[in-house]
């Protein structure tokens, strides 16, 4: 089998990993090596689907002993296997890099044997670039789950992000879809990832030339859409996991239905893109703007309404707290405010010591004053002529995609429609998903 | 910004250079006045009368010294990168904000919500958001041993890539060719100059090279996921104007041993400076 042949089928394989960022590493290439790495991260490219391309992402092998229902690479499925040798791969990777084609490599695998073997295939791959070819770009490693430890210690010596997918929200879920993956075994070696970090960085701080474990940190990811949890037990489990395990990411994958199953949502259904949409901006608002998971969603919202963003959602359930001053507001409240950014907060902070702002001077700082204008005043006024209730300001805030989105599903409605398959099995999970961390 | 000096019925011309912009700057200082427009030679024609700013090295360098010591050295990064970005009259707006500058110091760099300053803060993130998307886009071929890439990007982001490509393949030798701007960036292992280039005319590229581009190719079209396809997405991320450059929107070019004739002299891609 050729590279090319066998490149197609891993990268084909590869492609439903949701992650691909090159970001939270930062080095420079010593003399004599080749690459560096940029704490932004890099895109290279960008797929047809609009996905960033920033790493070769493949498998180092499509033959997987396990029988994970949602997985195109289970054993049961009738497709054709290849698996690169770790010089291949190497060899493709700096090919690649050289050319500035990507940023570095995206290495996950199939369970190949067993997942020691694994491990120590994706190993040597790893030991390839990094020693013979002094590789200084960047790598992702997924961790086997079930390897040895001391397999996991030594590719997070080598990569600079290690993931372990959590792979669905719920326990119920993986019990029913992936009966060979349980919560322990994918919370073990995220556990243990996130230990090693911790323990990294102490050592860091004494030793400054410690060798350094993952220095970009751990991600994981969640199939969206395969089962029938709210999107308030998924926002609930990313908080849960940002704060027990120190996660750089927590990735969100609308389910692609791609193999046939009862327990599965039938083939040719959409893939959820709005709600994953909605769940990734909700993610942003509790990574960089502040606010918590049960200010989002509550039991009388387990949903995100998705006619409007998870800020401006809150922000009309919350009318109590606007409008807000803007030369008065501090960075907090600001943030809170639909159309302000991270961005253009900090920029009315720094900007409003140089004298009063206007809702024209707003505008030059990137403000989008479409959404902001509700929930400002600028020296106690509001636009003049806006009046503001949280009806008008709704109608007004639904995005116009979000209504496109949000009316396909009902065209393909009919009588003879067979009812989402899950649904029958589960109705309402009552499970918490904080249970999964416990 | 209020012009900090009464403003004078003169254009100023000078050279287009920045050490010719400091001349002006300069010569704003020296008469206490505020030209009308400041034009580049190649620019247009001006209704006042115009008055020939000399590029003198000596008050430019006393310009761009003081920049970093009176007013801040994000003041002088800004006016660096000014002169880099493809924003058409910026000469005047620059000129009124270092007059502020030299007036209240660094707080000048404060005033976000002032028209000269947005405006000249826009060009100057559209000159890094470019310099940032081009090293991902930048694509290069090997020709024997030596990388080259070709790119058309609207401002003069040259000097930024370099910064980028040097410190990442500090062991490699390469040309990034800037067509819009007719320069050449070219690297040697601890060496790295810019010269300016007319045309660069590439031979097709051999076996292995054609090889990797037949494989980038084939993963950039395997790696997009059919049910998600979202064009509209992929150009506000890669607006097209960038797609002539990048190997996976190329055609496959044949490799040269099977068009027949492997003339060493094409191994080398031919420079005409």
């Amino acid at each position: 089998m050729t590279v090319l042949e066998k490149l197609t089928i891993l990268s084909d394989a590869a492609k439903y990993d949701a992650a691909c960022t090159s970001s939270g590493s930062s080095r420079t290439a010593a003399p004599g090596s080749l690459g560096n790495a940029t704490a932004c991260g890099i895109c290279h490219s960008f797929s047809a689907d609009g996905r960033c391309i920033s790493l070769l992402k493949v498998l180092l092998s499509n033959s997987c002993v396990y029988n994970c229902q949602y997985c195109v690479n289970r054993v049961t499925r009738d497709t054709p296997r290849a698996t690169f040798t770790p010089e291949e791969l190497a060899e493709l990777t700096i090919g690649f890099y050289r050319r500035n084609y990507i940023e570095g490599l995206f290495l996950s695998s199939g369970i190949l044997r067993n997942p020691d073997y694994t491990c120590e295939q994706m190993i040597r791959t790893l030991e390839l670039l990094r020693n013979r070819y002094r590789f200084g770009g960047y790598i992702h490693a997924k961790a086997i789950p079930g390897a040895d430890p001391r397999l996991i210690e030594r590719l997070g010596m080598l990569a600079d992000r290690m993931s372990v997918n959590i792979e669905l929200p719920s326990q119920e879920g993986l019990r029913l879809l992936a009966p060979d993956k349980s919560k322990v075994s994918i919370l073990r070696p995220m556990g243990y990832i996130s230990g090693r970090i911790e323990e990294n960085r102490h050592d860091l701080a004494v030793y400054r030339h410690t060798p350094r474990f993952a220095p970009a940190g751990q991600s994981t990811q969640m199939i969206i859409g395969a089962t029938p949890d709210n999107d308030k037990q998924i926002i609930s489990l990313a908080e849960g996991l940002y704060k027990k395990y120190g996660l750089k990411r927590v990735f969100y994958s609308a389910y692609m239905p791609v193999t046939e199953n009862a327990l599965l949502p039938p083939p040719g259904t959409k893939p959820p893109l709005l709600r994953e949409h909605r769940l990734y901006q909700a993610d942003w608002l509790l990574r960089f703007y502040g606010l918590q998971a049960n200010e989002l969603l509550d039991d009388a919202h387990p949903d995100l309404n998705p006619l409007v963003d998870p800020k401006c959602g809150w922000a009309l359930r919350h009318m109590e707290f606007f409008p807000i001053e803007v030369n008065r507001a501090p960075y907090e409240m600001l943030l809170r405010v639909p159309g302000i950014g991270v961005r253009s907060a900090k920029r009315i902070l720094i900007a409003r010591r140089a004298g009063k702002l206007d809702f024209a001077a707003l505008k030059k700082l990137g403000v989008v004053l479409k959404r902001a204008q509700y929930f400002l005043t600028c020296s106690g006024k509001m636009i003049p002529g806006l009046r503001v209730t949280p009806e008008s300001a709704m109608r007004a805030l639904a995005e116009p995609e979000g209504l496109a989105l949000m009316r396909e599903p009902a065209e393909q409605l009919s009588f003879f429609s067979a009812a989402p398959a899950l649904s029958h099995g589960k109705e309402n999970s009552h499970e918490s998903p904080l249970s999964l961390l416990a | 910004m209020n012009p900090r000096f009464p403003s004078s019925p003169k254009a100023y011309r000078y050279d287009g250079s920045f050490d010719g912009f400091l001349c002006c700057v300069f010569e704003s200082f020296l008469k206490k006045e505020t030209p009308a427009a400041i034009l580049p030679e190649d620019g247009p024609y001006s209704l006042y009368p115009e008055k020939q700013i000399a590029t003198d090295p000596e008050r430019a360098s006393r310009v761009w010294r003081s920049l970093p010591l009176r007013i801040s050295p994000a003041a002088a990064d800004l006016a660096r990168c000014t002169f880099l970005t493809c924003m058409p009259e910026k000469e005047l707006p620059l000129l009124r904000v270092l007059q502020e500058g030299f007036r209240v110091g660094g707080a000048v760099m404060n005033f976000l919500a002032d028209d000269d300053l947005s405006a000249l803060r826009k060009a100057v993130n559209f000159l890094h958001n470019e310099s940032h998307l081009l090293s991902g886009f930048v694509r290069f071929s090997e020709y024997g041993s030596v990388l080259v890439s070709i790119i058309t990007p609207k401002n003069h982001v040259l000097p930024l890539l370099a910064q980028h490509f040097c410190s990442r393949m500090p062991g490699e030798r390469f040309l990034i060719f800037d067509k819009t701007h007719r320069e050449a960036l070219i690297h040697r292992p601890g060496d790295l100059r810019f010269c300016p280039m007319d045309e660069l005319t590439l031979p097709p590229p051999d076996r292995t090279e054609a090889e990797y581009r037949a494989l980038w190719k084939r993963f950039y079209d395997t790696i997009a996921i059919e049910g998600r396809t979202n064009p509209r997405c992929r150009m506000s991320h890669m607006p097209k104007r960038y797609w002539g450059n990048m190997t996976e929107f190329q055609e496959t070019e044949m490799p040269r041993e099977q068009l027949g004739g492997s003339d060493p002299a094409n191994a080398l891609p031919v420079l005409r400076a």
